[in-house]
C-alpha cells in the first residue's frame, strides 16, 4: 500500500485516497471551437506510460482536497506531490529516465 | 496409552510437569506443554501421519517448521475444524483432536493407494492431456476430479471464533526472532525508538532453540531468556511471538498474522480472538528471517522417517525427542554433522553418508573423534519401509561425476534419516518487497541483491547466508543500529560481543539429485523433489521432453511449488534439476516471483470483524423506529435501509404495493424521503456553477422557487437528476438521487478545486442533517393545513416553490414538488425532529385515511406518470434527448458540462436507443425488467435485439401492467407491435407507446 503525502495533511495510507487519472488536462475554454478529434482527445485519450506519470489524486477519506502526484508506474515510486496550481516540481534526469 | 518411547531425559523447552492428552486418528497420546503435534507424535514413535496428494503414498513429518510439505492434518472437528494445518506448527493442548488427510478408510490402510499402482498412467499433466476432449464433457469430468482433488475438508458450519485486526506504526520492525533478530531489536530498542519484533514460532530464539551450544559460557537457551527479558523491560518494544509476517507491500507496509489464542484450544479461545491481523507501517524494516534447509533428492526419499537433518536437531534440543534409534545422516555439507553429533550426545546410533568424495575438516574430525562411522562418496539408492516404519537403507558408492552409482550395494538397518543439501536463505519477503535477487555460486542459493527504492530493507543473519550464531548476532546488532539511525535516532552503541565456540565449514558438494541403480524416472523407485504435490524429477524430465521448458511452464505442468507450502523446500531443487537437464545455469533459467502470503492465512483472519452484522454499515433514517413498528420490509439503497413497502397483516408485497399505490391517488400517502442526497450551496458564484452543472438555465430562478435539473458528464450522458431550490440571494439547496449523493458531491468538489478554483462557492453535504417526509395525494393540503401556519393556497404556495414555516411546531422547509404526479409537499426538518414530524403527520393523516408507502410504490407511482429514475431507466449511455427531454436542454446557454458532446457523431445520430412505453397484449402480464425486445421472434437466439425493458410494474391506477424500455429508434416505433421473449421460452407481444400512463395533477 502506497504512502502518499497529501500536500495539506502529510503522509497518509493509500486507503484514504482515490486515484483520478492523468493530471494537467485543462477543460477547453470554448468546447464548441474544437473539432471532433480535439474534443475526442479531451474526452477519451489518456497517457499510459511505463515510467513517470503525472496524475491526480483526491484525499477522499481525509481533507477531500485534490492534488497532483508524480508517480513511476513501473516501480510505484512517488517522486513528488503538489497542490493544484503550484508549479510542477522538476525531476532530475536520473529520475525521469527511471525504468521500466 | 503408549509410553513416549522417543522422549529424552532432558527437559529442553518443554514443561515436563504438565502432560497433555490429545487424539490423533482416534488414538489417544500424551505429550507435554511446549510440544507441537509433530514433536509429540514423534515422541510417541508415530512417523506415518498422512497420505500424499496424488499417489496416496504414506508420508511422515519432514521438517520442524512452517516449511512442512507433508504433515498436514485436519485439526479439530465440526465447526472448529480446519484443513491442511501443519503438524509442525500446531501446539498441543488438552483434548486436541487431529486426523490425517487424504486417506480412506484410514491412514494405514488407504484405498487411494491404487493411484500409486497406476502411477504409470498418472504422469505430470495427466489431467490436461486426458480431459481436454471433447470440451463439452468437461462438466462430467469435473465432478469426479473435484471429488479426488484437495487434501482436507472445509468446515460446513459457521466459525464460532472471532478474529481481530489492528493497525500499528513503528520506527523499526524486526522480522524474525532468532539470534540476529533479537540482537537487532535490542540495538534499535536501546535508542528509544518504537520497535516491533515478530516471530512465527511460539518462542523467540529461532535456530538457537534447536542448538545446545554455549554463549558467553552459558547454555544458549538461557542466553535467549536473558535477552528476551531485556527486551521485555523496554516499554518501547512490542514482542509478537506466534506472529507470521506474511506480506511485504510498498513503502514498508507489512501484514502479519498473530495466532492469539489457538494454542489454548478452540473451546477456551472462543472468548478471545483466535487470530489478529496486524497491518504495520514501519519506518525501517530489518529482515532476520533465517534460512530453510534444502533437501537431497534420492530414490524413495518420501518415506516416513526421512526428514531434514536440522529438524532432527530441533526435535532433540527443543522438544526433547529423538525420533529414531538407528539413525543415518545423508549430507552434501558440514552443517548436518551437528545433527549426527547431537544424536550421538543422546546415545543414539548414528552413521553419516557423505556424498562428498573425501570429506575433511573440523566437523569431520569431531565426528570421527566421537566414533561416528562416515561413508564418504556414497549415497542412498533405496529405502526399505513397511508398516509405518523405516526398516533399512540401500547404500552404494557414487561415480566420479556423481551421476551414477558404482560398486556393491550394502544394506544398512535404519529407522531415521536426516538429510541436508545446505541451506536456503528465506528471502520470500525480500522478493515480495520487489527487491532483486541474485544467485550466489558459493552458497548455491538465491540471495538478496538490490532492495527496491520504496522498501530499503536491511538484512541480517542467515537470510543472507551468514551461518554461525556469533556472526548473526553481530550483523543483527549492526542492522538494528542502522535502522534506528535511518529512523532518526542516535545509535552509536558498540556491540558488547558474544563468545561461542569457533566453527568452520568445508565446502559442500553441489549435488542434490542423487542417482540410483537405474536411470531416474525409470524403475520402481521415485525421486520426489516436491512432496506436497507429489512431483518427481521424472516429471521434470517428462515436462522438458514435451516442451514445457521454461520455469513458468514447468511449474504449472508438474505443479511444483504450487502446494500450500509454496515450494519452500522444493523450488530450488526443481530449478537445479531443470538446469541440469537443459544444460543451463540456474540464474539463466530465472526464478519465479515470490508472492504473499508467506504462509497461508485463514479467511477468518482476512475478514476480521467485517462479517455478519458488521459486514457493511447500515444507514437508517430518523424515522426508522417507526418503520420497524409498522412492519416495514426494507430495501437496500446504497447503504440506506429504505422501507420498500408496509405489510398489513399477511399481505404479500404485490398486494401491499397495489394498495399503497391506489391509496396515494385516492387520499394520500407518506414517504420517508430522508435518504435523498442534499447539498447546501452558498457563495456568489453558485448560480454560475449551477448553469454549468445542469442542462437548463438558472439565471431567472427567483428566491423561494424550485427547478428540476439533469446533470450530465462531459460525454453528454445523464448521471444524476434532482430539484434545486433557491433559498436566498446566493444560497441554494440541491437534491440528488439517494444513490448518487456522494458522486454528485465529489463531482462538484472536483470542478471547484481543479478547474474553477476562483469561484466562490461553498458546497456542503447536508443529507443527514435534514429528515424529509413526502406527503402526497389529493388530501395532502388538508392534512398539512392542520399542522402548519404556512398558507397553502395555490397563489401563495404554487407548484415548484419552497416556504419556511412551522410544521407540527417544528421549524421546517416545505417544498411543493412532486414525484408521484399528485399534489405533494416534501417537508424537511432538522434530522433530530424527523421521527416527531413523521408521527404527527401519520396521526393527523389517519383522519384523512392516508397511508405510509415505500419505495416500491414510489417506483410504480412515478412510472405511471412517466418520470424516470436515473440509474434504472438510464445507464450512462443515455442523453436527455434519448429520453425525449429536449425541453430541459437550454438552447441559449453557451456552455454546460456535456453540451459539446451532443454534437459528437454518435450522440447526434438518428436511431439511438430511446425511452418509450410498452403495453403488453395481455394486460395482466408484467414483463421482467431487463428482458430484451425483438422485432421478429425466432426459435433460438440470436435475434435482432432492439433494446431492453428498464421498468415494469402492475399499475393499479392504470388497471393493467405498464413498462418502459430503451429501444433503438424508439420514438419512430410508437404504435408498432414487437415481441419480448421470456426466459421460460414463452413470449409476449407488446405495443410501443408514450412512456406516460396516467395524466393530470401536479
Amino acid at each position: 500500500m502506497l504512502l502518499i503525502k497529501c500536500p495539506w495533511c502529510g503522509y497518509r495510507d493509500q486507503s484514504e485516497f482515490s486515484a483520478q487519472g492523468e493530471a494537467h488536462i485543462e477543460r477547453p475554454e470554448n468546447p464548441h471551437d474544437l473539432d471532433e478529434e480535439q474534443w475526442g482527445d479531451y474526452l477519451f485519450f489518456r497517457k499510459n506510460p511505463k515510467g513517470v506519470h503525472y496524475e491526480r489524486w483526491v484525499h477522499v477519506h481525509g481533507c477531500r482536497r485534490w492534488f497532483n502526484v508524480i508517480r513511476n508506474t513501473a516501480t510505484d515510486h512517488i517522486h513528488a506531490t503538489y497542490r493544484p496550481g503550484d508549479p510542477i516540481p522538476a525531476l532530475s534526469d536520473e529520475e525521469t529516465d527511471q525504468p521500466a | 496409552m503408549k509410553k513416549q518411547i522417543n522422549r529424552l531425559e532432558h527437559d529442553a523447552r518443554l514443561n515436563r510437569r504438565k502432560s497433555i492428552r490429545f487424539w490423533f486418528d482416534n488414538r489417544v497420546y500424551e505429550g507435554y506443554e511446549g510440544d507441537t503435534l509433530a514433536s509429540a507424535l514423534l515422541a510417541n514413535g508415530v512417523h506415518l501421519v498422512g497420505r500424499s496428494f496424488k499417489y496416496h503414498r504414506p508420508r511422515g513429518i519432514y521438517t520442524a517448521g512452517s516449511e512442512e510439505p507433508n504433515a498436514l492434518v485436519q485439526l479439530e472437528e465440526k465447526a472448529y475444524t480446519e484443513p491442511n494445518r501443519r503438524a509442525t506448527e500446531v501446539e498441543i493442548y488438552e483434548g486436541l483432536i487431529a486426523h490425517s488427510q487424504n486417506c480412506w478408510p484410514s491412514c494405514r490402510l488407504d484405498f487411494g493407494i491404487v493411484n500409486s499402482w497406476f502411477s504409470r498412467i498418472l504422469p505430470a499433466g495427466f489431467y490436461y492431456k486426458t480431459f481436454m476432449w471433447p470440451a463439452s464433457f468437461w462438466m462430467t469430468y469435473e465432478k469426479y476430479i473435484r471429488k479426488a482433488a484437495g487434501l482436507g475438508r472445509s468446515p460446513t458450519e459457521p466459525d464460532p471464533h472471532f478474529y481481530d485486526k489492528t493497525h500499528a506504526h513503528c520506527d523499526v520492525l524486526v522480522i524474525g526472532g532468532g539470534p540476529a533478530g533479537i540482537q537487532a531489536a535490542i540495538a534499535s530498542g536501546q535508542t528509544g525508538c518504537r520497535v516491533i519484533l515478530a516471530d512465527e514460532k511460539s518462542e523467540f530464539g529461532g535456530m538457537l532453540l534447536s542448538e545446545n551450544i554455549l554463549i558467553n559460557g552459558i547454555p544458549c537457551h538461557e542466553w535467549i531468556e536473558s535477552r528476551i527479558a531485556k527486551l521485555k523491560a523496554m516499554s518501547n518494544v512490542v514482542l509478537l511471538n506466534r506472529t507470521t509476517v506474511t506480506g511485504y507491500y510498498d513503502y514498508n507496509f507489512l501484514v502479519a498474522n498473530q495466532r492469539v489464542s489457538e494454542h489454548l484450544g478452540p473451546r477456551i479461545s472462543v472468548n478471545s480472538p483466535k487470530e489478529r491481523l496486524w497491518k504495520i507501517r514501519a519506518k525501517q524494516v530489518v529482515m532476520a528471517t533465517g534460512a530453510i534447509e534444502r533437501p537431497l533428492v534420492f530414490a524413495d526419499n518420501d518415506r516416513p522417517g526421512i526428514m531434514l537433518a536440522g529438524a532432527i536437531r530441533t526435535y532433540i534440543n527443543r522438544y526433547s525427542t529423538l525420533p529414531g534409534k538407528n539413525c543415518v545422516v545423508l549430507t552434501n555439507n558440514d552443517s548436518a554433522y551437528h545433527a549426527a553429533l547431537d544424536i550421538a550426545d543422546e546415545d543414539g546410533q548414528v552413521s553419516i553418508i557423505d556424498i562428498r568424495t573425501s570429506p575433511s575438516g573440523a566437523m569431520v574430525d569431531s565426528a570421527v573423534s566421537r566414533g561416528i562411522r562416515i561413508l564418504a562418496n556414497s549415497t542412498i539408492t533405496g529405502v526399505g519401509y513397511s508398516r509405518g516404519q523405516l526398516r533399512y537403507l540401500e547404500v552404494m558408492e557414487l561415480s566420479e561425476n556423481g551421476l551414477e552409482v558404482v560398486g556393491k550395494k550394502q544394506k544398512l538397518p535404519c529407522d531415521l534419516v536426516g538429510i541436508s543439501g545446505g541451506w536456503n536463505p528465506t528471502i520470500h519477503l525480500f522478493s515480495q518487497s520487489r527487491g532483486k535477487l541474485r544467485f550466489d555460486e558459493t552458497h548455491h542459493c538465491f540471495l538478496a541483491d538490490q532492495p527496491s527504492q520504496n522498501n530499503p530493507v536491511i538484512l541480517a543473519g542467515s537470510c543472507q547466508a551468514t551461518w554461525f550464531s556469533k556472526e548473526c548476532m553481530e550483523e543483527g546488532h549492526a542492522a538494528g543500529c542502522k535502522a534506528a539511525r535511518r529512523a532518526g535516532f542516535n545509535a552509536d552503541q558498540e556491540f558488547d560481543g558474544v563468545k561461542t565456540g569457533q566453527l568452520e565449514y568445508s565446502p559442500q558438494r553441489p549435488l542434490w539429485v542423487l542417482p540410483t541403480s537405474h536411470p531416474i524416472g525409470q524403475g520402481k523407485t521415485r525421486h520426489f523433489h516436491e512432496l506436497h504435490n507429489d512431483a518427481t524429477i521424472g516429471d521434470i524430465h517428462l515436462a522438458v521432453r514435451e516442451g514445457y521448458e521454461s520455469v513458468e511452464h514447468l511449474k504449472r505442468y508438474t505443479t511444483t511449488g504450487m502446494g500450500t507450502d509454496q515450494g519452500k523446500t522444493s523450488n530450488l531443487n526443481a530449478l537445479t534439476a531443470l538446469s541440469e537437464i537443459r544444460n543451463l545455469s540456474v540464474p539463466d533459467l530465472g526464478v519465479t516471483t515470490f508472492r504473499p502470503p508467506y504462509t497461508p492465512l485463514t479467511m477468518g483472519s482476512i475478514v476480521g470483524h467485517d462479517c455478519g452484522e458488521l459486514f457493511v454499515q447500515k444507514r437508517k433514517t430518523p424515522m426508522h423506529p417507526w418503520h420497524d413498528q409498522a412492519h416495514a420490509v426494507y430495501e437496500d439503497v446504497g447503504d440506506w435501509k429504505r422501507p420498500r413497502y408496509f405489510s398489513l397483516g399477511n399481505e404479500t408485497m404485490h398486494a401491499a404495493v397495489q394498495r399503497e399505490c391506489r391509496q396515494v391517488r385516492q387520499t394520500g400517502g407518506l414517504l420517508d424521503a430522508s435518504t435523498l442526497g442534499k447539498i447546501d450551496l452558498q457563495g456568489k458564484d453558485t448560480r454560475w456553477l449551477l448553469n454549468m452543472l445542469y442542462t437548463n438555465a438558472w439565471d431567472k430562478l427567483e428566491i423561494g422557487r424550485c427547478r428540476y435539473g439533469l446533470m450530465l458528464n462531459e460525454h453528454g450522458m445523464i448521471f444524476d437528476d434532482g430539484v434545486t431550490t433557491r433559498i436566498g440571494e446566493n444560497h441554494y439547496h440541491m437534491t440528488t438521487t439517494t444513490g448518487g449523493a456522494a458522486r454528485v458531491m465529489n463531482w462538484i468538489e472536483e470542478w471547484l478545486q481543479t478547474e474553477w478554483p476562483n469561484l466562490e462557492v461553498y458546497a456542503t453535504s447536508v443529507t443527514e442533517q435534514w429528515a424529509v417526509a413526502s406527503l402526497s395525494g389529493p388530501k395532502a393540503a388538508e392534512v398539512l393545513r392542520e399542522l402548519t401556519d404556512i398558507p397553502l393556497d395555490e397563489e401563495s404556495f404554487p407548484f415548484m416553490s419552497m416556504r419556511n414555516g412551522q410544521v407540527a411546531d417544528i421549524p421546517a422547509r416545505v417544498f411543493r414538488i412532486s414525484f408521484t404526479g399528485e399534489l405533494s409537499y416534501e417537508i424537511n426538518v432538522p434530522a433530530r425532529y424527523g421521527l416527531a414530524l413523521w408521527e404527527q403527520l401519520m396521526e393527523t393523516g389517519r383522519k384523512f385515511d392516508i397511508c405510509p408507502y415505500g419505495t416500491e410504490s414510489m417506483h410504480v407511482l412515478r412510472a405511471e406518470k412517466g418520470f424516470i429514475i436515473v440509474g434504472q431507466d438510464t445507464d450512462g449511455t443515455v442523453t436527455p434527448m434519448d429520453l425525449g427531454m429536449d425541453w430541459i436542454v437550454s438552447r441559449k446557454k453557451q456552455d454546460f458540462l456535456g453540451k459539446r458532446s451532443f454534437d459528437r457523431t454518435d450522440t447526434s445520430r438518428p436511431g439511438r436507443k430511446q425511452l418509450v412505453g410498452l403495453l403488453t397484449e395481455d394486460p395482466e402480464f408484467v414483463l421482467p425488467e431487463g428482458a430484451h425486445v425483438v422485432s421478429e421472434l425466432k426459435s433460438s437466439p440470436p435475434m435482432d435485439m432492439l433494446g431492453h425493458i428498464t421498468s415494469s410494474y402492475r399499475s393499479p391506477n392504470a388497471g393493467r401492467s405498464i413498462a418502459m424500455a430503451l429501444l433503438k429508434d424508439g420514438f419512430n416505433r410508437k404504435g408498432q407491435t414487437l415481441n419480448v421473449p421470456i426466459m421460460n421460452g414463452t413470449s409476449q407481444r407488446v405495443t410501443v407507446t408514450d412512456p406516460v400512463f396516467l395524466t393530470g395533477n401536479d
